[in-house]
Protein backbone atom coordinates (compact mmCIF):
# COMPACT_ATOMS: atom_id res chain seq x y z
CA UNK A 1 0.00 0.00 0.00
CA UNK A 2 1.26 3.24 -1.17
CA UNK A 3 2.48 5.34 2.17
CA UNK A 4 0.08 9.37 1.98
CA UNK A 5 1.01 11.79 3.72
CA UNK A 6 -0.98 15.52 3.94
CA UNK A 7 2.19 17.59 3.54
CA UNK A 8 4.11 15.95 0.72
CA UNK A 9 3.90 18.07 -1.88
CA UNK A 10 2.34 15.71 -4.88
CA UNK A 11 0.85 13.11 -1.94
CA UNK A 12 2.35 10.78 -3.89
CA UNK A 13 6.07 9.03 -3.85
CA UNK A 14 5.90 8.43 -7.39
CA UNK A 15 4.76 12.07 -7.86
CA UNK A 16 7.32 13.74 -5.77
CA UNK A 17 10.16 11.57 -7.34
CA UNK A 18 9.51 12.52 -10.89
CA UNK A 19 8.77 16.36 -10.14
CA UNK A 20 12.22 16.24 -8.40
CA UNK A 21 14.00 14.79 -11.47
CA UNK A 22 11.99 18.07 -13.72
CA UNK A 23 12.51 20.75 -11.20
CA UNK A 24 16.03 19.57 -10.69
CA UNK A 25 16.75 19.64 -14.99
CA UNK A 26 15.21 23.08 -14.65
CA UNK A 27 16.88 24.58 -12.21
CA UNK A 28 20.21 22.94 -13.78
CA UNK A 29 19.37 24.86 -17.22
CA UNK A 30 18.46 28.12 -16.13
CA UNK A 31 21.86 27.89 -14.06
CA UNK A 32 23.57 26.76 -17.34
CA UNK A 33 22.35 29.76 -19.42
CA UNK A 34 22.79 32.36 -16.87
CA UNK A 35 26.60 30.69 -15.91
CA UNK A 36 27.32 31.09 -19.51
CA UNK A 37 26.03 34.54 -19.76
CA UNK A 38 27.99 35.58 -17.22
CA UNK A 39 31.32 33.31 -18.21
CA UNK A 40 31.08 34.42 -21.84
CA UNK A 41 30.01 38.28 -21.92
CA UNK A 42 32.89 40.25 -21.82
CA UNK A 43 31.37 43.53 -20.50
CA UNK A 44 29.07 42.36 -17.58
CA UNK A 45 27.53 45.78 -16.45
CA UNK A 46 24.45 46.79 -15.24
CA UNK A 47 23.18 47.45 -19.27
CA UNK A 48 23.94 44.54 -20.30
CA UNK A 49 22.65 42.65 -17.21
CA UNK A 50 19.42 44.40 -17.34
CA UNK A 51 19.08 44.07 -20.97
CA UNK A 52 19.41 39.56 -20.31
CA UNK A 53 16.68 39.31 -18.01
CA UNK A 54 14.34 42.03 -19.95
CA UNK A 55 13.90 39.72 -22.63
CA UNK A 56 10.64 37.85 -22.36
CA UNK A 57 12.36 34.32 -22.91
CA UNK A 58 14.58 34.42 -19.98
CA UNK A 59 11.63 35.74 -17.56
CA UNK A 60 9.17 32.64 -18.55
CA UNK A 61 13.09 30.95 -17.70
CA UNK A 62 13.36 32.73 -14.36
CA UNK A 63 9.73 32.03 -13.26
CA UNK A 64 9.68 28.68 -14.59
CA UNK A 65 13.42 28.25 -12.32
CA UNK A 66 11.50 29.62 -9.58
CA UNK A 67 8.56 27.42 -9.52
CA UNK A 68 11.15 24.41 -10.01
CA UNK A 69 12.64 25.65 -6.29
CA UNK A 70 9.54 25.63 -5.19
CA UNK A 71 8.71 22.36 -5.44
CA UNK A 72 12.09 20.88 -5.59
CA UNK A 73 12.80 22.91 -1.55
CA UNK A 74 9.56 21.52 -0.79
CA UNK A 75 10.21 18.18 -1.60
CA UNK A 76 13.40 17.65 -0.55
CA UNK A 77 12.96 19.43 2.75
CA UNK A 78 10.07 17.55 3.13
CA UNK A 79 11.92 13.96 3.25
CA UNK A 80 14.75 15.91 5.02
CA UNK A 81 11.93 16.52 7.88
CA UNK A 82 10.53 13.79 8.14
CA UNK A 83 13.71 11.93 8.53
CA UNK A 84 14.85 13.62 11.52
CA UNK A 85 12.31 15.91 13.61
CA UNK A 86 10.12 12.82 14.61
CA UNK A 87 9.09 10.99 17.84
CA UNK A 88 11.84 8.46 17.81
CA UNK A 89 14.20 10.96 17.53
CA UNK A 90 13.22 13.59 19.12
CA UNK A 91 10.19 12.70 21.56
CA UNK A 92 6.05 12.99 21.44
CA UNK A 93 6.94 17.18 20.56
CA UNK A 94 8.57 16.68 16.97
CA UNK A 95 5.41 16.27 15.68
CA UNK A 96 4.41 19.84 16.11
CA UNK A 97 7.37 21.06 15.62
CA UNK A 98 7.69 19.61 11.99
CA UNK A 99 4.62 20.46 11.36
CA UNK A 100 5.43 24.73 12.53
CA UNK A 101 8.59 23.90 10.36
CA UNK A 102 6.95 22.71 7.00
CA UNK A 103 4.67 25.45 7.40
CA UNK A 104 7.49 27.79 7.64
CA UNK A 105 9.46 26.65 4.96
CA UNK A 106 6.01 26.93 3.12
CA UNK A 107 5.45 30.63 3.37
CA UNK A 108 9.65 31.22 2.62
CA UNK A 109 8.88 29.10 -0.73
CA UNK A 110 6.03 31.68 -1.10
CA UNK A 111 8.24 34.26 -0.82
CA UNK A 112 10.96 33.34 -3.12
CA UNK A 113 8.40 33.10 -5.94
CA UNK A 114 6.00 36.36 -5.44
CA UNK A 115 9.83 38.11 -4.77
CA UNK A 116 11.36 37.27 -8.04
CA UNK A 117 8.20 37.62 -10.24
CA UNK A 118 8.08 40.96 -8.34
CA UNK A 119 11.47 41.83 -9.41
CA UNK A 120 11.05 40.82 -12.88
CA UNK A 121 7.55 42.43 -13.26
CA UNK A 122 7.17 44.94 -10.21
CA UNK A 123 7.93 48.53 -9.96
CA UNK B 1 3.40 2.95 13.17
CA UNK B 2 4.39 0.97 15.99
CA UNK B 3 6.95 3.09 17.69
CA UNK B 4 7.72 0.42 20.41
CA UNK B 5 9.11 -1.36 17.63
CA UNK B 6 13.08 -2.19 18.17
CA UNK B 7 15.46 0.19 16.20
CA UNK B 8 19.02 -1.32 15.69
CA UNK B 9 20.52 1.81 13.56
CA UNK B 10 22.90 3.69 15.32
CA UNK B 11 24.45 5.79 13.01
CA UNK B 12 27.08 6.97 15.43
CA UNK B 13 28.62 3.39 16.09
CA UNK B 14 28.75 2.22 12.00
CA UNK B 15 31.11 2.88 10.03
CA UNK B 16 29.93 4.61 6.90
CA UNK B 17 30.56 3.90 3.25
CA UNK B 18 31.80 7.03 0.63
CA UNK B 19 28.53 6.57 -0.75
CA UNK B 20 26.91 7.58 2.51
CA UNK B 21 28.72 10.44 3.12
CA UNK B 22 28.01 11.39 -0.59
CA UNK B 23 24.59 10.95 0.12
CA UNK B 24 24.46 13.13 3.64
CA UNK B 25 26.69 16.12 1.86
CA UNK B 26 23.45 16.22 -0.54
CA UNK B 27 21.18 16.91 2.14
CA UNK B 28 23.30 19.13 4.22
CA UNK B 29 23.91 21.41 0.59
CA UNK B 30 20.57 21.08 -0.42
CA UNK B 31 18.67 22.53 3.00
CA UNK B 32 21.94 24.77 2.93
CA UNK B 33 20.53 26.06 -0.68
CA UNK B 34 16.89 26.80 0.93
CA UNK B 35 18.25 29.66 2.41
CA UNK B 36 21.12 30.67 -0.25
CA UNK B 37 18.12 30.96 -2.75
CA UNK B 38 16.94 33.70 -0.47
CA UNK B 39 20.19 35.49 -0.94
CA UNK B 40 20.81 35.01 -4.87
CA UNK B 41 17.04 35.92 -5.11
CA UNK B 42 18.31 39.06 -3.04
CA UNK B 43 21.19 39.48 -5.52
CA UNK B 44 18.72 39.38 -8.46
CA UNK B 45 17.06 41.97 -7.11
CA UNK B 46 19.63 44.37 -6.26
CA UNK B 47 21.52 43.67 -9.36
CA UNK B 48 18.25 44.86 -11.49
CA UNK B 49 16.42 47.32 -9.50
CA UNK B 50 18.75 50.47 -10.73
CA UNK B 51 22.13 51.30 -12.03
CA UNK B 52 22.95 52.47 -8.18
CA UNK B 53 21.95 49.35 -6.69
CA UNK B 54 23.93 46.85 -9.00
CA UNK B 55 27.54 49.09 -8.19
CA UNK B 56 26.44 48.76 -4.58
CA UNK B 57 26.26 45.23 -4.87
CA UNK B 58 29.47 44.74 -7.16
CA UNK B 59 30.76 47.03 -4.42
CA UNK B 60 29.74 44.70 -1.32
CA UNK B 61 31.00 41.62 -3.72
CA UNK B 62 34.55 42.92 -3.63
CA UNK B 63 35.10 42.46 0.60
CA UNK B 64 36.98 39.40 0.96
CA UNK B 65 34.53 37.78 3.80
CA UNK B 66 31.75 38.37 0.99
CA UNK B 67 33.76 36.88 -1.52
CA UNK B 68 34.18 33.27 1.24
CA UNK B 69 30.56 33.25 1.42
CA UNK B 70 30.18 33.58 -2.12
CA UNK B 71 32.55 30.89 -2.68
CA UNK B 72 30.26 28.54 -0.29
CA UNK B 73 27.26 29.68 -2.01
CA UNK B 74 28.19 28.60 -4.87
CA UNK B 75 30.23 25.44 -3.86
CA UNK B 76 26.84 23.92 -2.62
CA UNK B 77 25.25 24.54 -5.32
CA UNK B 78 28.44 22.86 -7.14
CA UNK B 79 28.34 20.01 -5.09
CA UNK B 80 24.00 19.53 -5.00
CA UNK B 81 24.05 19.65 -8.89
CA UNK B 82 26.69 17.22 -9.36
CA UNK B 83 25.37 14.62 -6.79
CA UNK B 84 21.49 15.33 -8.20
CA UNK B 85 23.04 14.12 -12.02
CA UNK B 86 24.27 11.40 -10.27
CA UNK B 87 21.24 10.58 -8.96
CA UNK B 88 19.36 10.93 -12.76
CA UNK B 89 22.26 8.59 -13.88
CA UNK B 90 21.02 5.97 -11.80
CA UNK B 91 17.08 6.05 -12.28
CA UNK B 92 18.72 5.49 -15.86
CA UNK B 93 20.17 2.48 -14.30
CA UNK B 94 23.50 3.41 -14.79
CA UNK B 95 26.30 2.89 -11.74
CA UNK B 96 23.94 1.05 -9.68
CA UNK B 97 25.89 -1.82 -8.84
CA UNK B 98 27.66 -1.71 -5.41
CA UNK B 99 31.11 -1.11 -7.52
CA UNK B 100 29.16 1.64 -9.78
CA UNK B 101 27.83 3.39 -7.04
CA UNK B 102 31.66 3.39 -4.86
CA UNK B 103 32.84 4.61 -8.33
CA UNK B 104 30.02 7.31 -8.72
CA UNK B 105 30.26 8.88 -5.30
CA UNK B 106 33.83 9.21 -6.28
CA UNK B 107 33.20 10.81 -9.40
CA UNK B 108 30.86 13.38 -7.69
CA UNK B 109 33.68 14.09 -5.16
CA UNK B 110 36.05 14.68 -7.96
CA UNK B 111 33.64 16.60 -10.28
CA UNK B 112 32.56 18.92 -8.01
CA UNK B 113 35.87 19.26 -6.22
CA UNK B 114 36.74 20.58 -9.98
CA UNK B 115 33.73 22.80 -10.23
CA UNK B 116 34.13 24.08 -6.81
CA UNK B 117 37.93 25.39 -7.53
CA UNK B 118 36.92 26.85 -10.81
CA UNK B 119 34.03 28.84 -8.52
CA UNK B 120 37.13 30.32 -6.27
CA UNK B 121 38.95 31.10 -9.28
CA UNK B 122 35.68 33.06 -10.59
CA UNK B 123 35.46 34.81 -7.63
CA UNK B 124 38.78 35.80 -6.32
CA UNK B 125 40.31 36.10 -10.05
Amino acid sequence: MAVTNVTSFGRSGLSDWIVQRVSGVVLTIYLLVIAGWLLLTPEVDFASWKALNSGLCIRILTVFAVLSLAAHAWIGMWGVLTDYVTVRLMGPKATLLRVFLQLGMIAVIFVYVVWTVAILWGK
Amino acid sequence: MNDKRPVNLDIGTIQLPITAYVSILHRVSGVALFVISGLFIWMLDCSLASDESFTALQGILTHPLVKLVLWGMLAALAYHLVAGIRHMFMDFGVGETLEGGILGAKLVLVIAAILIAFAGAWVWL
